[in-house]
C-alpha cells in the first residue's frame, strides 16, 4: 500500500527554479565550488569520482534520441576517452571504434532523475536507515544530504539496470521548510559518497511548502502549524540570511548565502498552484529564484506563470488522492505545461519509480494525445534527460549526445517509450557498467553479498 | 464547446445510470479474451443481455444488434483489480476520509467491507475509466493479525457495488503480522492458531458466552499433545479468550475452508509456514498475498496448490523478509506452475496493473529474467484475479456467459499510455467522467479573458 507509506517519503520532493543554462560554474571543473574551502584550501568532502576505463565504441544503426530533442534514424554514436564524439546518420566512419549492431534497438541519453532519495532512504528501509529528514527544527539548510547517503544502497543498482540512470539528485526529505543541501551523483558503485559525486555539479537546496512542515512541527505544538506559519518561518529564515556577514560561520547560513548568491539552486516541493505562486513571490521578495517545483500536481492551473518565471516542474505521470494538496492530480500535467511552453521534468521520488521513468514520460505523453497535444517521442525523452540536467544545473555536461559532454549513454532493447523494452547497455563517462547480455557486468552492493538473490536479475 | 462536450458527458451519466444492458457487437478489433491466449486480430465480440455471447474470429452478429466497427482498437474483458481499497477512501492522509485502517476497533476478523463500499468515490470513477471494472476491497490488518472480510465489488456508475460480500478474509503473518501481535512471529503463530482454534470452537458449539458445552472432535492434526487449555474442555468464552465474539464468529467460515483466507507473507520461509498450516487446519482455503520470495518456494506453493497475488515489480530488498526480491518473481511461480495474479495493491494505484502486466512481457525478452508471455501477463490482471476471487467463468474472460464487462482501448492494453475508449460492465455502457477529467476539461486552455476559470465547468 503505497499511498499509506509515510508522508515524508511521499512528499519528500521540492525543487528549485534555476535552470543550469544559467550558469557557467556547472562546467567548472572545481567541484563543489559552492562549499566553504577547508584550511588547505579545498573544497571538504570534494569529489574523488573518476571515470572507469572504456573502449572507443560505436553504436550504429540504432534510433538515436539525442535528449534536445533531435531524432535520428538508423543513426551512429561514437564515444571514446568518456566522451561523446559524434553523433550522425549511417555515413558517420566509425575507424578505430568498437562497432556495435544496434539495429532495431534505440539509444538515448543517460537517464536523470532529479528528486532521489537513494542512499539518504535506502532499502532495506528500517529505522536505521532513515536518514532522510533531520525533522528536529522547520529549517534546517545546515545539513547536507551526502552525509546521509548510504553507497551501499541496493537500490542504485536497479535504477541503474532496470532504468538507465546514470545521473540523480539526492535530495533531503520535506518534513522541513528548509531541508538542507542536495547532492548530485553519478550511479557508480562505489565506497564512499565522495566517489559518487557528479564532478561541477552545483549544489541544491531542498525546501518544502504545504501539508509537510506544518503537521510535523503543528503537531508537536510548534510553528509552523499552518500554512502562514510556513511562510513566516522562511521569510524570517531569508531576512536573517541576508544580514551573515561571514566573519564567524554559520553553515547554515553559508547555504542560504550560497542560494541568495545564485550558486545553489532551489528545489521545492510543492503541490497546489496556489502555493506555488506565493513561493515565486517570495523568491522575489528575499533574492532567490525557484529552479524547479517538485511533485507540483497542479502545475498545470499556472503553466503560464511557471513559463514567465522560468521554473521547472519535477512531476509523476499519474501520483494522486494520496493527500489532501495531491487531490487535484491529472494524467494531463505534463502536456498541458508543455503546451504552455513551461519546463516539464518527469521525477521518481521513488525506488520502484526511478525504474521506469522512461515509462511514466510515455504515459503523460499519451495523455497529452488523447486531448490533441502532440509530443513527439525525441522531446518526451528530454524530459527526463536534458531537462532534468538543465534544471540540475549539469546540461553543460551531460543530458544529451552532443560531442563534448560527458558519454552517459543507455542502448535500449526497443522503444525506451515502450512498456516492452528495457536498458540493454549502460554508459557512465564512456564506460560500460551495465551489460544485460553479461551476467557479472551488473553490480552487487555489499548488503546483498551471500544474501538469497545475490547477482539476480532484479 | 467545451461546455457542450461536458454536457454530453454529464447526460451519459445520468443515462447510464437508468439504462439497463444493451446489445452490442464490437466487430474487427484485436480481441484478448483474458484466458491465457495472445490476443486475436479481425476479431467479433457479442454481449447481450448483459453478458458475453461470444469473442473471435467467425462470430456471427445476431441480426439487428448495435454494431461498432472496433477497426484500431482493442477489445478485453475488464481488468480485474485484487487487492485494493477502492471504495474505501477519499484522500489517504485525511484520516476522517479513510476507512482503510482500523487500528483503535475493538474488532478485527470481524470487520466488514461490505457495508461501507462507497460506490460515488472518485477512485471507483477514475479506476472504472481506466479499464478496471471488478475488484477486492478489503480492510488491512492494523488493530490485529486479522484485517477483516472483503468484498468483491463492480465499478458500475450504480448505487450497487457489492457483488460478494465477505468473499475472504485477510490475516498477516510476516514481519507486519509480528508488530501487530506484539513484536514477533511467534505471536503471530501464536495468536493464528489460537484465533482458529476458539473459532472452530465456536462454531461447534455456536453457544454464547457463559454456557459450558461438550469440546469439539478434535480435527487438528497435531503432533503434540496439547495442553487442555489450547484444545479447549469447554466453549466458554472466559477470561484467556483472546477474540471477541464477532470475531470467532467471523473466522468460523475460514477454519470450515468456506470463505478464503488471504495469508500475507514475504519470507520464502513464512511461506512455507503458511502451506504447512494446511496440515493443522485442512480445511483452509488459502491464497498468499505479497510473496515476493515466492521463486524460493515456487515447488511448494505448487504442489500445495495454493493460488499466489503477488507483487509484480518489487525488486528490492525493502525488508529483511524480502530479501531475494525480483521482478522475476511472478514469471518463475507461473513456470512453476502457480497460478498467480498481479498485486494491485503493490503499486501507486490499481490503474497500473496494465504497466505491470507490460513489464513481466518485457522481461521475457531480457537473458536471465523469468516473464511472461501477453496472454499470461494479461490474465494475472483479468481471470486470475477473478479465478482467485471466486469469479472462475464469470468475471475476467469473454467466454460464453461471463459477465459483460468490456474494455474497448486505444491501443494494446499493456502499453503505457493506452486507455479505455468504452467500458461496459454487465453490459451496461459506463460514465467515464470524474475529478480528473472535468479538471483536465477546465484547464484545457488558460483563457480568462471574460471570465475566472472558475466558470469554466
Amino acid at each position: 500500500m503505497k499511498r499509506l507509506v509515510p508522508l515524508a517519503l511521499a512528499a519528500s520532493l521540492a525543487a528549485c527554479a534555476t535552470t543550469g543554462s544559467d550558469t557557467d560554474r556547472a562546467s567548472a571543473s572545481d567541484a563543489d565550488w559552492t562549499a566553504p574551502k577547508g584550511e588547505d584550501g579545498r573544497a571538504p568532502y570534494a569529489s574523488t569520482y573518476q571515470r572507469y576505463p572504456g573502449r572507443p565504441t560505436a553504436l550504429v544503426g540504432a534510433t538515436v534520441y539525442d535528449g534536445a530533442g533531435g531524432r535520428i534514424d538508423n543513426g551512429t554514436v561514437l564515444f571514446r576517452d568518456g566522451e561523446v564524439v559524434a553523433i550522425g546518420d549511417a555515413s558517420l566512419p566509425t575507424d578505430g571504434y568498437d562497432r556495435i549492431d544496434a539495429g532495431g534497438k534505440f539509444v538515448t541519453p543517460g537517464v536523470i532523475d532529479i528528486h532521489s532519495h537513494l542512499g539518504d532512504y535506502p532499502t532495506p528501509s528500517v529505522e536505521a536507515h532513515s536518514d532522510g529528514n533531520e525533522a528536529t527544527s522547520p529549517t534546517t539548510p545546515e545539513v547536507w544530504a551526502e552525509h546521509s547517503v548510504w553507497p551501499q544502497d541496493p537500490g542504485f543498482t536497479r535504477a541503474l539496470a532496470n532504468g538507465g540512470v546514470t545521473s540523480l539528485q539526492i535530495l533531503p526529505g520535506s518534513a522541513n521548510l528548509t531541508g538542507g543541501r542536495s547532492v548530485t551523483l553519478k550511479n557508480v558503485s562505489s565506497r564512499t559518497v565522495q566517489g559518487m559525486k557528479f564532478p561541477g555539479a552545483p549544489y541544491g537546496m531542498k525546501m518544502a511548502c504545504g501539508e509537510n512542515p506544518k503537521r510535523v512541527y503543528g503537531g508537536r505544538g510548534r510553528a509552523p502549524s499552518t500554512r502562514m506559519g510556513n511562510f513566516a518561518v522562511n521569510r524570517q529564515m531569508w531576512l536573517d540570511a541576508q544580514a551573515y556577514d561571514g566573519e564567524k560561520r554559520d553553515i547554515g547560513k553559508e547555504t542560504l548565502k550560497g542560494v541568495l548568491d545564485g550558486d545553489i539552486l532551489i528545489h521545492n516541493h510543492c503541490y497546489r498552484a496556489d502555493e506555488m505562486a506565493l513561493v515565486i513571490d517570495m523568491g522575489k521578495e528575499m533574492g532567490y529564484k525557484v529552479t524547479a517545483f517538485h511533485h507540483a500536481v497542479e502545475a498545470y492551473k499556472i503553466g503560464d506563470l511557471l513559463r514567465e518565471n522560468d521554473v521547472c516542474s519535477a512531476i509523476w505521470a499519474d501520483w494522486y488522492g494520496f493527500k489532501m494538496e495531491a487531490y487535484d492530480g491529472i494524467l494531463e500535467n505534463a502536456a498541458y505545461l508543455q503546451r504552455e511552453g513551461a519546463c516539464v521534468v518527469i521525477h521518481s521520488d521513488d525506488a520502484n519509480g526511478i525504474q521506469r521513468l522512461n515509462q511514466e514520460a510515455a504515459k503523460a505523453q499519451a495523455a497529452g494525445r488523447r486531448v490533441g497535444i502532440d509530443i513527439p517521442d525525441a522531446e518526451v525523452v528530454g524530459w527526463f534527460t536534458l531537462n532534468a540536467a538543465k534544471a540540475m544545473g549539469i546540461d553543460k555536461m551531460t543530458g544529451s549526445l552532443e560531442p563534448g559532454k560527458m558519454a552517459d549513454i543507455v542502448l535500449w532493447n526497443g522503444d525506451p517509450l515502450s512498456v516492452y523494452s528495457r536498458p540493454e547497455k549502460v554508459w557512465i563517462d564512456g564506460a560500460l557498467l551495465f551489460d544485460a547480455m553479461d551476467r557479472k557486468r551488473r553490480p552487487v552492493s555489499d548488503f546483498e553479498l551471500g544474501q538469497p538473490g545475490e547477482g539476480d536479475v532484479k | 464547446m467545451k461546455r457542450l462536450l461536458a454536457l454530453a458527458a454529464s447526460a451519459l451519466a445520468l443515462a447510464a445510470s437508468s439504462v439497463s444492458a444493451q446489445d452490442v457487437a464490437i466487430t474487427n478489433a484485436t480481441v484478448a479474451t483474458g484466458d491465457g491466449s495472445e490476443p486475436i486480430e479481425g476479431a467479433t465480440v457479442v454481449v447481450r443481455g448483459g453478458r458475453i455471447v461470444a469473442a473471435g474470429t467467425g462470430v456471427v452478429v445476431p441480426a439487428g444488434i448495435d454494431t461498432v466497427d472496433g477497426t484500431g482498437t482493442w477489445v478485453t474483458p475488464g481488468l480485474f483489480a485484487t487487492v485494493t481499497s477502492l471504495g474505501l477512501w477519499d484522500v489517504g492522509a485525511v484520516s476522517e476520509s479513510n476507512d482503510t485502517r482500523a487500528g483503535n476497533s475493538p474488532f478485527s476478523a470481524a470487520l466488514d467491507v461490505a457495508p461501507i463500499v462507497n460506490p460515488n468515490s472518485q477512485h471507483i470513477a477514475i479506476h472504472r475509466a481506466a479499464g478496471v471494472t471488478r475488484a477486492a476491497s478489503v480492510t488491512l490488518p492494523s488493530s490485529s493479525i486479522f484485517g477483516g472480510q472483503g468484498a468483491i465489488i463492480d465499478l458500475g456508475a450504480d448505487a450497487d457495488p457489492v457483488v460478494t460480500p465477505r468473499a475472504f478474509q485477510v490475516v498477516a503473518l510476516g514481519e507486519g503480522g509480528a508488530r501487530l501481535s506484539g513484536g514477533s512471529r511467534a505471536s503471530a503463530h501464536a495468536l493464528f492458531r489460537n484465533a482458529l482454534r476458539e473459532a472452530s470452537q465456536f462454531g461447534e458449539d455456536a453457544s454464547i458466552p457463559g454456557r459450558a458445552s461438550r469440546p469439539a472432535a478434535s480435527t487438528t492434526g497435531d503432533d503434540l499433545p496439547v495442553d487442555p487449555r489450547l484444545s479447549g474442555e469447554d466453549a466458554e468464552r472466559g477470561d484467556d479468550v483472546l477474540l471477541t465474539r464477532f470475531d470467532a464468529a467471523a473466522l468460523v467460515p475460514v477454519v470450515r475452508g468456506e470463505q478464503r483466507l488471504y495469508v500475507m507473507v514475504e519470507r520464502a520461509s513464512d511461506i512455507r509456514s503458511t502451506l504447512a498450516l494446511k496440515r493443522e487446519f485442512p480445511r483452509l482455503d488459502m491464497v498468499l498475498v505479497g510473496a515476493s520470495e515466492g521463486w524460493l518456494a515456487a515447488q511448494d506453493i505448487a504442489s500445495a496448490g495454493v493460488p499466489v497475488i503477488a507483487d509484480g515489480l518489487d525488486d528490492l530488498p525493502k525488508s529483511f523478509e524480502e530479501l531475494a526480491a525480483t521482478q522475476s518473481n511472478i514469471g518463475r511461480m507461473v513456470q512453476a506452475g502457480v497460478k498467480v495474479a498481479i498485486n494491485a495493491s503493490a503499486m501507486e494505484n490499481p490503474r497500473n496493473l496494465n504497466q505491470y502486466a507490460g513489464n513481466l512481457v518485457a522481461l521475457s525478452r531480457v537473458p536471465g529474467a523469468a516473464g511472461l508471455s501477453w496472454g499470461q501477463a494479461f490474465a494475472a490482471i483479468s481471470s486470475v484475479p477473478a479465478e482467485i476471487s471466486g469469479m472462475a467463468g464469470r468475471a475476467g474472460t469473454l467466454s460464453a456467459g461471463a459477465m459483460g464487462d468490456l474494455v474497448v482501448w486505444d491501443g494494446d492494453p499493456l502499453e503505457v499510455g493506452s486507455m479505455p475508449t468504452a467500458v461496459y460492465i454487465d453490459g451496461i455502457r459506463q460514465p467515464l467522467d470524474n475529478h480528473q477529467s472535468r479538471l483536465r476539461d477546465r484547464y484545457r486552455d488558460i483563457d480568462e479573458s471574460a471570465l475566472p476559470e472558475g466558470y469554466d465547468w
